[in-house]
């Protein structure tokens, strides 16, 4: 392949926080980097880890999940739910041998426009420089689908 | 061994319960489930260090809530099975007849309080073996515990041995078999297998009762019981709560704490 290896990031956001921020970097005129897919669901409580299993299933290379910080879910405790099942499910992962480099978990506010920019940055040139998550995409190669 | 059934007629006789739920010898010296519906069927009970099943699985089914009381011979592991089926309300407290046997003597524990009371004297839990295996692999680099478990999870041809052996899977409407949307790939691929596993284990955090059925029901010798052991531990470390010792505990992962620490994000 000759072409300049660019990641897919999907980003599962909540409505009322993380969304709202990402709004606001656009408002903003912040740039940056065009790797992300945002999806944005009701709240962090919604963000089941099968949805993170998909988004690998189907060819990412690095998965953002964010939203409200404890404290400010706007259905009071959907953020601290969803927190420990990442606390769990990250332990999973790490024991399976899934590249947990390659999930990032995050909180940003509706007033974080720039955090948000940054954070995606970041994450996007964390992913290009670990390369294609090949092993997961072998998975599925050697799979029917 | 007397004494236990002796104490099943008994039951039986009173009309205490329907059936008693214990172990008898199967095809080629198995142990295998056996429900004494009258007294004469007691006789063919066994019990010994080859029984190890855990019977609470069979408690949720239809079949056998249709029959009434059942009184089952429970092992220390099928004990905590059936105090977290209480706990998940899948069974009623005074549906409890558990039948201990400790040394030679027969306890009667008819309630999820007499059931903690007992397996507070027990020491716990894990097998030292999954216990040192699960270190080793905590202790490879991500990349060996990768392809140890794409390794293992190759032989996995997805009978579901391992989620029906489980007590805690009683699930009338499980995600494998829900195909809209088809959460996971359904053929017993490497991504399918992967993802099946990860599923199940996530789904007995904070309720596996440790009893590793399911390693010991895999009919290909993959250690699955390892991922729900894991994940067990993992909530225990982080949220202090453990499934099978107390007839009232919320699920860890429907509960939280305003301070729950993790160090992952940002």
């Amino acid at each position: 392949m000759t072409e300049k290896f660019e990641p897919k990031i999907t980003a599962f956001v909540c409505n009322w926080c993380t969304y709202a921020g990402a709004d606001l970097t656009g408002t903003s005129r912040i740039k940056y980097q065009s790797n992300v897919r945002v999806l944005r669901v009701p709240c962090t409580g919604r963000i089941d880890f099968m949805l993170l299993m998909k988004a690998f299933q189907k060819g990412t290379d690095g998965v953002i999940v964010s939203g409200c910080h404890p404290n400010d879910c706007h259905y009071t405790s959907g953020n601290y739910h969803a927190r420990r099942r990442w606390m769990v499910y990250k332990d999973l992962m790490d024991f399976m041998g899934v590249d947990t480099n390659r999930v990032t978990f995050s909180w940003v506010s509706a007033a974080e426009g720039a955090r948000w920019a940054q954070l995606v940055n970041e994450v996007t040139d964390n992913i290009r420089n670990l390369g294609p998550y090949a092993e997961y995409k072998e998975l599925a190669v050697a799979g029917i689908e | 061994m007397e004494a236990l059934k002796q104490k099943a007629k008994e039951l039986l006789q009173n009309g205490d319960v329907k059936a008693v739920l214990g172990y008898a010898v199967g095809t080629a010296g198995v142990r295998r489930p056996h429900f004494a519906r009258n007294p004469k069927q007691v006789d063919a009970l066994v019990l010994d260090e080859k029984c190890t099943q855990n019977l609470a699985t069979y408690l949720t089914k239809h079949e056998v809530k249709h029959l009434g009381k059942v009184a089952v011979v429970a092992l220390p592991a099928t004990q905590r099975a059936l105090l977290q089926l209480v706990a998940e309300r899948q069974l009623r407290d005074d549906a409890i007849c558990l039948l201990a046997v400790d040394g030679g003597e027969v306890k009667t524990l008819s309630s999820g309080a007499e059931v903690e009371q007992h397996l507070a004297l027990k020491t716990d839990a894990m097998p030292a073996a999954d216990k040192a295996m699960i270190e080793k692999l905590m202790a490879m680099t991500r990349e060996q515990r990768w392809a140890y478990w794409q390794q293992e999870l190759s032989r996995c041809v997805k009978c579901y041995a391992c989620r029906n052996s489980c007590p805690m899977c009683y699930c009338e409407h499980c995600t494998m078999d829900c195909n809209r949307p088809q959460w996971v790939p359904v053929a017993s691929h490497a991504l399918g297998n992967l993802e099946y596993h990860m599923v199940r284990a996530m789904h007995l955090a904070g309720r596996c009762v440790e009893c590793g059925e399911c390693g010991r029901a895999c009919p290909v010798g993959i250690p699955v019981h390892l991922l729900t052991f894991f994940a067990e531990e993992s909530t225990a470390k982080q949220f202090g709560q453990r499934a099978g010792h107390t007839a009232k505990l919320d699920y860890a992962l429907s509960t939280f704490k305003p301070d729950d620490k993790e160090t992952f994000i940002r």
